[in-house]
């Protein structure tokens, strides 16, 4: 059997150089949004450094961590964060938006070492949307906010045309005070620190992809969404100091290692065979093709401290409801600067890069 | 996990590797056809652990990549027609066509949705009797079962608001291709398991006997494809064509006979068009005449579509097994999955793809081993 060219006889296989090569024009999404730009992943870090740090640009903004941190001008620091909420189905087991609202901004204030005082909720309505949904909604926050012990001081709502929203999306701002001496950001993790690991990967990715149903496989996968303010208090409580904090939702532990090893300029290797996932996870993982590495969790962190405090804090979050599977996944290094590798089960080493665009189920 | 967590014990596939390395006395080069072997060697790193002798060469065994872009562009424009529900497995929808892809088109507000299988877009059909409800049946054997028994189902059902847009190929015209050129550089196969799951291996004799090459049925965990290597190397070695199973808790020699039924029911087989490749004849399957109502290029009039590509992209030669992703000066500078510039780094599949995301674009990870050796 011979080969048939598809066109003017030139021989793919033959000696043709690739210089200029032409092959399918590339898609660079670069003129309108798609669904990837919200992803967390790479394309959401073009929208952001192409079309909003130019225009706001500031000190405060450029720190590039989860909330931002100010200098107050009467003494003391100020951390600020914002977050944007839209999740379908609105309940899901684990949670619920309203829940997602306020762990998202308060985890963000935590992430910094702030403590979180006051929230502010904007909600867009759809019209049509039932009253006992906004009801169920609004106790879940306040629920949420109990727990974290924070107080949602101010807010605002808006109704939109039937079809222009989806039932409901919520924002939520918030202030905290970072106490003295915390210095707790992205830029701080350093060459021999240990990385610790709160739980498990991906349960609320999960969790929400299967209980929005149009994938039809179905898990017993419980969304792990829960503020983080008393995991954190715990390893506070040690001493230790914390050089980094993250909570790895969007884009996942891969993609937030990734910025991380950015920001400090180190490497960072982690071990495959230490990463905890659930087996459920795992299961609707290999099955839709998905890596736990980039699926979303909301009630997780990630710690970078020095290696002599690494067992204290991991025997302080063992010792919480939110932290009692935390583990050490691995370790920051010089080279390569920028770069998380992996160890992976078998011995061999890779690179985890950052999410690319929309996680999405294979072919087969 | 059961299954999975016992085919990925280091122990286990460390014993195999000693025994490749006992076994090999000259260099091998090997042919993994599936592309998510080819993402399995890279995710775990097997090639690093493999003994120097032996080359890894990526076959064409990747879906998404060899569907040819006049697919991709009849996909597009059925996706934007007025009333269509375009439905599809999730990594085509990445795949650029000459001017979009399918996000793009969603963006626009065409109904494009994934689906895990087309059984689900057959009930998306029963669900919205006043639109079209399109599928884009891609694939090798594996998934071939899964979209014609859409179609049956669809035809007992009486649905005439389903239709699939085909772009179905096959193995084995695809190792004849390889084999028969002049280039041709592969001594040994590992065979796609998943393939073989659904069609057995009985029509893999001839081949190796044709050309002299070995086969060796291989399934996708590490500890799987270690002893599809071991197999494969093993014959070589000892100058054995055979067809060997290193998959046996998958596949039998005959395969899923009712799988096959329901192919043969449904499909016929016809000329191909591979993206990067070119026209490999009886490559492919297409819908019988019989079942040309559900052909969604008959019912929505796209057969005018016909954009050419040129051949001069590299993703053909890695498709081959002839070049290596980074052979490509292109490769993870302005070739990036963000930006593809071939099929091979599209797909989630791809040759290109999966040296990209598993880091094989710089020498970090060679340079962090000496790091922590000197350490």
């Amino acid at each position: 059997m011979v080969y048939k060219q598809p066109t003017d006889g030139v021989d793919p296989a033959g000696a043709v150089g690739m210089q200029g090569a032409v092959c399918p024009v590339p898609l660079q999404h670069e003129d309108q949004v798609v669904l990837g730009h919200g992803s967390g992943g790479k394309l959401t870090q073009k929208l952001i450094a192409r079309y909003f740090y130019p225009p706001f640009e500031n000190p405060y903004l450029l720190q590039g961590d989860d909330s931002a941190v100010m200098d107050w001008p009467q003494g003391g620091r100020l951390a600020f964060s914002t977050d944007s909420h839209i999740v379908s189905p609105l309940f899901f087991p684990g949670g619920d938006i309203g829940r997602l609202a306020v762990a998202g901004t308060v985890n963000d204030l935590l992430m910094v070492g702030a403590q979180p005082l006051w929230l502010t909720a904007g909600f867009l309505l759809e019209e049509g949307l039932p009253l006992s949904v906004v009801e169920r909604v609004a106790a879940s926050m306040r629920a949420a906010a109990d727990e974290a012990g924070i107080q949602i001081v101010a807010g605002d709502t808006k109704v939109v045309q039937r079809g222009k929203a989806d039932g409901l999306f919520v924002n939520t701002s918030g202030v905290g005070v970072v106490p003295e001496g915390r210095e707790i950001n992205g830029r701080r993790a350093q060459v021999g620190d240990a990385v610790l690991l709160s739980g498990t990967l991906g349960d609320h990715g999960i969790a929400v992809l299967a209980a929005r149903g149009e994938l039809d496989f179905e898990a017993q996968v419980v969304s792990d969404v829960a503020p983080l303010t008393a995991l954190v208090e715990a390893m506070h409580a040690v001493g230790a100091d914390l050089h980094v904090l993250r909570d790895p939702t969007r884009g996942g532990l891969a993609t937030t290692l990734n910025e991380i090893a950015h920001q400090s300029e180190v490497g960072i290797e982690i071990d495959e065979t230490t990463l905890p996932v659930n087996p459920a996870v795992e299961a609707a993982c290999e099955m839709l093709g998905f890596d736990p590495l980039y699926v979303a969790n909301e009630g997780k962190l990630v710690a970078i401290a020095p290696e002599a405090q690494a067992e204290a804090l991991l025997s302080a979050m063992r010792a919480t409801e939110l932290g009692h599977a935390a583990c050490r996944i691995g370790r920051v290094t010089s080279k390569p600067a920028g770069r998380v590798l992996m160890r992976t089960g078998i011995g061999a080493r890779r690179v985890v890069d950052v999410l690319s665009g929309e996680l999405l189920p294979r072919i087969c | 996990m059961k299954y999975v967590t016992e085919y990925r014990d280091a122990d286990k596939v460390g014993r195999v590797l000693d025994d490749i390395r006992a076994t090999v006395t000259k260099p091998w080069v090997l042919m993994e056809i599936c592309g998510g072997q080819t993402h399995a060697i890279v995710r775990h790193g097997i090639d690093q652990l493999l003994p120097p002798e032996i080359e890894l060469v990526h076959g064409p065994g990747c879906p998404v990549c060899v569907t040819p872009l006049e697919l991709i562009d009849k996909a597009l424009a059925i996706a934007a027609m007025p009333n269509v529900i375009f439905t599809s497995y999730g990594d085509m929808l990445r795949v650029p066509g000459s001017g979009q892809d399918l996000f793009s088109v969603r963006a626009q507000g065409a109904d494009v949705r994934t689906v895990y299988s087309p059984l689900d877009a057959v009930k998306i059909a029963r669900q919205n009797p006043d639109k079209q409800v399109v599928f884009f049946a891609i694939g090798f054997e594996t998934t071939a079962p899964a979209n014609t028994m859409s179609v049956v189902q669809a035809k007992a059902l009486g649905l005439t608001n389903y239709s699939i847009l085909v772009s179905h190929v096959r193995v084995p015209p695809a190792m004849h291709a390889i084999l028969g050129s002049p280039q041709n550089r592969v001594q040994g196969f590992l065979a796609a398991g998943h393939v073989c799951a659904v069609m057995g291996y009985w029509e893999y004799p001839p081949i190796a006997e044709q050309y002299g090459v070995p086969i060796v049925v291989t399934g996708f965990e590490p500890l799987d494809i270690v002893l599809g290597i071991r197999d494969t190397v093993r014959l070589l070695e000892a100058g054995e064509v055979k067809v060997g199973n290193a998959y046996a808790r998958a596949v039998t020699f005959e395969g899923n006979r009712p799988g096959q039924a329901v192919i043969d029911k449904v499909f016929t087989s016809c000329d191909r068009k591979w993206r990067g490749v070119g026209m490999i004849p009886q490559s492919g399957w297409c819908l019988r005449p019989e079942f040309a109502d559900f052909d969604a290029e008959n019912r929505f009039q796209v057969a005018h579509i016909q954009p050419e590509e040129s051949p001069l992209c590299i993703a053909g030669q890695i498709l081959q097994g002839l070049k290596r992703p980074l052979d490509c000066p292109a490769f993870g500078t302005e070739c990036t999955p963000e930006h593809p510039l071939g099929a091979t780094m599209v797909s989630s599949e791809g040759a290109c793809a999966a040296y990209y995301q598993y880091g094989r674009f710089a020498d970090a990870v060679t340079e962090h081993a000496e790091d922590t050796a000197a350490s």
